[in-house]
């Protein structure tokens, strides 16, 4: 089980690459941390989703 | 007037009016950049939604600069992490720390802050911190490397003016870094005056988003603002402590 923007989802086993093209998110206006630290956009297509990871995905939005 | 810019971190703004971008759709965001002529704009970093989802980079037109800020951070080492994330983004290294351990008053945590400022000029960041106008607070945040201060006149989004208004003039008159009011202000009125007392730009956001023609108010604010900056740098004249001065020649006429 992989933790991806606090939900629990089974994802282990696929890339970030992967995860965020069937996810559906635009790389370029995306951050991806995992376990706290940023994963490079380069660096998507080889790191590989293990059981028990905490991945966010943040972006810009509104605010003051 | 033509050479009076804004400098912060070595760029050059000639607008003095930062534009928050909270709490109002979108869409509306081009027209408040607009009639408000305003150059840089802020922004916060969360959890992304997927791209058949607006966003908001859409909007904001390339010339703009974006600040984005650490809400949500309620100690320094929140506020670096999302100000790395922001960075990451691509989109400049400035950043305007807000770090927040009460959410009811939402006062900034200026020890924390100071943390914060310190490890993120290491690290090349343009650094406003949002800070509760203490000249001690601000004497810390120079020393570690902020770019600009960013003292509350009230509470965030409370529209109540320059309650703190003795201590930002305090920050203004003994800090040698732009003063930008940030948080509370609610009125071009109150812009304008923070202006005159010699704040280097104000921000607004609830101001505008909670107005009923929000672009209306954009180019109030932008008006006010220009309107204040011009009589700072005219130097207001003296107020009297009692009685009163004729404006008119007092001899000449009626009676020798």
């Amino acid at each position: 089980m992989v933790k991806i923007n606090g939900k629990p989802l089974e994802t282990a086993g696929k890339t970030v690459e992967e995860y965020l093209a069937s996810a559906g998110y635009d790389k370029a206006r995306i951050v991806v941390e995992l376990n706290e630290v940023i994963i490079p956009k380069e660096s998507y297509a080889d790191t590989v989703l293990k059981d028990g990871d905490a991945v966010e995905i943040v972006a810009f939005m509104g605010g003051g | 007037m033509e050479n009076d810019k804004l400098v912060i971190a070595g760029h050059e703004f000639n607008s003095r009016f930062i534009l928050g971008s909270g709490k109002y759709s979108m869409k509306l965001i081009e027209a408040a950049v607009k009639d408000a002529g305003a150059e840089m704009i802020t922004l916060s970093v969360r959890r992304a939604n997927t791209k058949e989802h607006e966003n908001i980079l859409d909007y904001i037109p390339k010339n703009v600069t974006l600040l984005p800020n650490t809400s949500g951070a309620r100690n320094a080492d929140e506020a670096v992490r999302i100000a790395r994330l922001a960075r990451e983004l691509g989109c400049g290294n400035f950043v305007k720390i807000e770090i927040m351990r009460d959410t009811k008053y939402l006062l900034p945590d200026n020890s924390e802050t100071i943390k914060a400022t310190e490890t993120l000029a290491k690290e090349g960041f343009a650094v406003l911190p949002y800070m509760y106008p203490d000249l001690n607070a601000a004497r810390d945040l120079v020393s570690a490397g902020a770019a600009a201060v960013m003292p509350l006149a009230s509470p965030i989004g409370s529209n109540k003016g320059l309650a703190t208004k003795d201590f930002i003039q305090i920050l203004i008159d003994e800090i040698d870094l732009p003063i930008i009011v940030d948080a509370g202000i609610g009125r071009p009125s109150q812009a304008c005056e923070a202006m005159e007392m010699g704040c280097a730009a104000v921000m607004a956001n609830t101001a505008l988003a909670t107005a009923g023609d929000l672009p209306l108010m954009a180019a109030a604010f932008k008006q006010a603002i220009e309107a204040g900056r011009k009589a700072y740098l005219a130097r207001p004249g003296r107020v009297l402590t009692r009685g009163g001065s004729s404006s008119d020649p007092l001899t000449g006429f009626l009676r020798d």
